[in-house]
């Protein structure tokens, strides 16, 4: 964009926003006509349509969908409902059936503080009423219990195990910088070499620094051959050649490292459009899983996050690293529910054999631990 | 999002109005709004609940100004109790102590350490510093490689560890090539560890000791959610924090963790990085997370500051005639001035969503806005009233007159001529549309 470009472009949106200025303040100005109570017409209105008090609120304005991708109706019900206050409500609805308000308090803190978020947390509150009695609301452990049953139904989400029958499976591993694609794919390169399988690893990343040094070590410890290209190379190129060469050494599995990106730089999203497209020239169908690896520390970003790789790359699941901290990684329930990708792996560690399966019981054992 | 949580306190405010005081019962709802946004932000649980509970305590009995509304009213305090906690200015390293002064970089695995050390780095280097990189990461492989190369890249000088040494025999080397070299600045970089990694903690606390540093920075990723306080917290207890540094602040995460992280430690947030190259690297400036975090963004100043410049009847008449496109060369230059008296363009492009970045690309080599405002309204006031009131008369011959008369070139005239058809058939019909389009088109920036 250059200078003048800026200027009209800027100036424009000034003069826009005291056009809308107006327009709102007219608007305010409409509706208390004279001799009404203008509470009564704003609490009147705020019943009924909301746009009609505030020219600002369009249908894209409703707060934060973390839904919005997905169609389902008990979603965007629930959304409805956070527009008007979803606590207001949610207090009336569960408090009216007897669930208490420490309760409440106590379950509301420990979701939120495993990450799993407010929207979340509420929504599965809330969910709580029409599965329980008016009894068992009473009952905190009743209630406890079917709280850990509804989170586990949204996490345990069918995964086969990575079907390793390509001649080679090729497995495309991406996420943000600083997640752990390198190590994760350092110990799944291990994990499968025990296995008896031929593995061979391509050194995507060849933005950072000493990423591609950093996966040759790995690949020594493990045992499998890196393909890497020189200084600088282009991934796409390093990526075909390792594809090329598991495909003529017989190998069972391809694992890809890709530069860590965040999900917001339009460039490298396209960039990494390109390396699938890449590996499907060098082995048809390839990739056969597109692996996004989330940290387990991250907050509610991971949410955008995943729903922008899987709009780029079909996403086909999900590995939550650093699982031995003290995060719980509860952000992956969101996106379990939202966008239905299941955890296939996940990190507990930095030693080659700190990879483990998801297992939901243990997930949610987890959160529900006292810490 | 942006605006978003501005627009919901002031349709909750609204009812607030002619109460003439804050009550506990009349904000209740606006502080829900609050908590939601500080949660959807990742700000953590508890430091949430005590952030509302102060505004609630500063909120309740006060008198809603006359010339505020109650929004005003409240967000004004909603900032200040927050600007409060994000310690308000900017922080800078104090760099004039006895050298070498000594940072040692810590944090969590994959926050962001290395790159920050070398970005870091390199504008120690920009100051005229001579710094000393060195890398201490002995877990993670070919971390050492790593540190070794971007401190080629930005051209420092790296100490050359070894495999398998160890990291307090490091800084212990180090500390003395720095002294012999006469380095100014020493900055360690270290291997992300959990907080809960005793053995790993144990190391840091003797690499601390050894080092003596002046800054015992923590490197925290943007993106943290609720574990943010763990970690500051367990950091802060076991090895001591002088300040912070927040990474990835280049993507969408709204960075609730520096709150966290703020409200724990107490120590101030040094920089913030913002992107991947290494010259990424600028200072923290706490108001405007505070805006992110909130989820308002500065179209809120923008908002207020075009509020005072202009009043309805002026408001009203523009927007007809940019409907109607009587939208004339006079009537531009005269929004030009309003928007002048507002303030310099640079800040107040800075202000638009996006624009910001779009400024920051163009960095302070690039033309100045102001000045080029200026050229415009010489050309403009080089014009006769005809031509002003129809551009369309600006043959060859008048174009020519306008550039003479206003110092600029033919060539400059038929681009701003350009550009102003351009933008008004733009602005007619986002006005056509009204706020929706205005609001779809901050966010399509």
């Amino acid at each position: 964009m250059d200078i003048g470009t800026l200027i009209f472009a800027g100036g424009g949106l000034i003069f826009l926003v005291f056009v809308a200025l107006f327009i709102r303040k007219q608007t305010q100005r409409r509706l208390p006509a004279p001799g009404v109570d203008p509470e009564k017409v704003l609490a009147d209105h705020a019943g009924k349509d909301s746009a009609d008090l505030d020219p600002f609120r369009d249908e894209a304005d409703v707060p934060v969908p973390p839904a919005e991708a997905a169609p389902k109706q008990s979603l965007s019900a629930g959304l409805a409902k956070t527009k008007t206050g979803f606590m207001a409500k949610l207090n009336a609805v569960i408090f009216g059936r007897g669930l208490d308000e420490g309760l409440v308090d106590e379950l509301e803190a420990l979701l939120v503080t495993s990450d799993i978020g407010i929207r979340t947390a509420e929504k599965l509150l809330e969910g709580l009423k029409q599965d329980l009695s008016k009894q068992e609301l009473k009952d905190p452990a009743a209630v406890k219990k079917r709280l850990e049953e509804k989170i586990r139904g949204i996490v345990a989400q069918k995964v086969a195990p990575l079907a390793l029958d390509k001649g080679p499976t090729v497995l495309m591993v991406i996420g943000v910088n600083g997640v752990g694609k390198t190590t994760t794919i350092g110990k799944l390169a291990a994990r499968y070499t025990q296995e008896g399988k031929k593995v061979v690893l391509a050194a995507g990343d060849t933005f950072r620094a000493a990423a591609v040094q950093q996966l040759e070590i790995w690949g020594e410890r493990a045992g499998c051959v890196v393909v890497k290209g020189p200084n600088e190379a282009d991934p796409a190129s390093v990526i075909f050649e390792a594809i090329q060469k598991a495909k003529a050494e017989k190998a069972d599995l391809c694992i890809c490292d890709t530069a860590g990106r965040l999900h917001t730089k339009v460039n490298l999203m396209e960039e990494l459009k390109k390396l699938k497209r890449v590996m499907n020239k060098a082995h048809e169908g390839a990739p056969h899983e597109v692996l996004l690896v989330l940290d387990a520390t991250t907050g509610q970003n991971a949410i955008t996050q995943a729903r922008q790789f899987k709009e780029a790359v079909e996403v086909s699941s999900l590995a939550l690293t650093k699982l031995d901290g003290t995060a719980k990684g509860g952000v992956v329930v969101a996106i379990c529910d939202e966008l239905g990708l299941p955890v296939r792996y996940i990190g507990i560690g930095e030693k080659v054999d700190d990879l483990r399966d998801f297992n939901a019981d243990e997930f949610v054992g987890a959160l529900f631990e006292e810490t | 999002m942006f605006g978003n949580l501005e627009d919901k306190l002031s349709e909750i405010l609204k009812k607030v109005r002619g109460h003439g005081t804050l009550s506990e019962d009349n904000i209740k709802e606006a502080l829900r709004d609050v908590r939601l946004s500080l949660l959807e932000a990742d700000v953590h649980f508890t430091v949430v609940k005590d952030f509302i509970n102060a505004v609630k305590e500063r909120a309740v009995g006060q008198e809603v100004k006359a010339s505020l509304t109650p929004t005003q009213d409240f967000i004004r305090i909603v900032s200040e109790e927050l600007t409060k906690i994000m310690g308000g200015r900017a922080a800078e390293l104090d760099l004039k102590k006895k050298p070498p002064v000594i940072i040692l970089m810590m944090g969590l695995q994959g926050s962001g350490k290395t790159t920050t050390t070398g970005k870091l780095a390199l504008r120690l280097k920009g100051q005229g510093k001579k710094p000393l990189v060195v890398p201490a990461d002995v877990q993670r492989p070919a971390a050492i490689d790593q540190l070794k190369t971007v401190a080629g890249q930005v051209g420092v000088d790296c100490y050359d560890t070894k495999p398998g040494m160890k990291a307090p025999d490091i800084a212990k080397l180090a500390l003395a090539q720095a002294d012999r070299q006469g380095q100014d600045v020493v900055l360690v970089d270290t291997a992300g560890r959990l907080a809960i990694d005793l053995e790993l903690m144990e190391e840091l606390r003797e690499v601390k000791g050894i080092l003596n540093p002046h800054y015992t920075l923590l490197v925290v990723d943007a993106m943290t959610g609720q574990d943010a306080v763990n970690v500051a917290t367990e950091f802060k207890n076991q090895i001591g924090i002088d300040g912070v540094v927040m990474t990835k602040l280049d993507g969408d995460a709204r960075g609730g963790a520096a709150l966290s992280v703020r409200a724990v430690t107490g120590a101030p947030i040094y920089f913030a990085g913002i992107g991947e190259k290494m010259e990424a690297l600028e200072v923290f400036y706490p108001d405007r997370i505070a805006q992110r975090i909130l989820g308002m963004g500065d179209v809120m100043s923008l908002i207020e500051k075009t509020s005072q410049a202009y009043d309805v009847k002026q408001a009203k008449a523009v927007a007809k005639k940019l409907k109607t496109d009587e939208f004339t060369l006079e009537d531009f230059k005269e929004q030009m001035q309003m928007i002048r008296k507002m303030g310099d363009m640079k800040s107040l492009l800075g202000m638009i969503p996006g624009m910001g970045q779009a400024m920051k690309k163009l960095g302070n080599s690039g033309p100045d806005p102001d000045k080029e405002m200026k050229r415009i309204e010489a050309m403009i006031n080089s014009m006769t009233k005809a031509e002003r009131a129809d551009a369309d008369l600006l043959n060859g011959s008048r174009r020519k007159r306008v550039a003479e008369g206003s110092g600029t070139t033919v060539a400059e005239v038929n681009s701003f001529l350009k550009r102003f058809k351009e933008s008004k058939k733009m602005m007619k019909r986002l006005a056509k549309m009204g706020p929706g389009g205005l609001r779809g088109m901050m966010r399509g920036f």
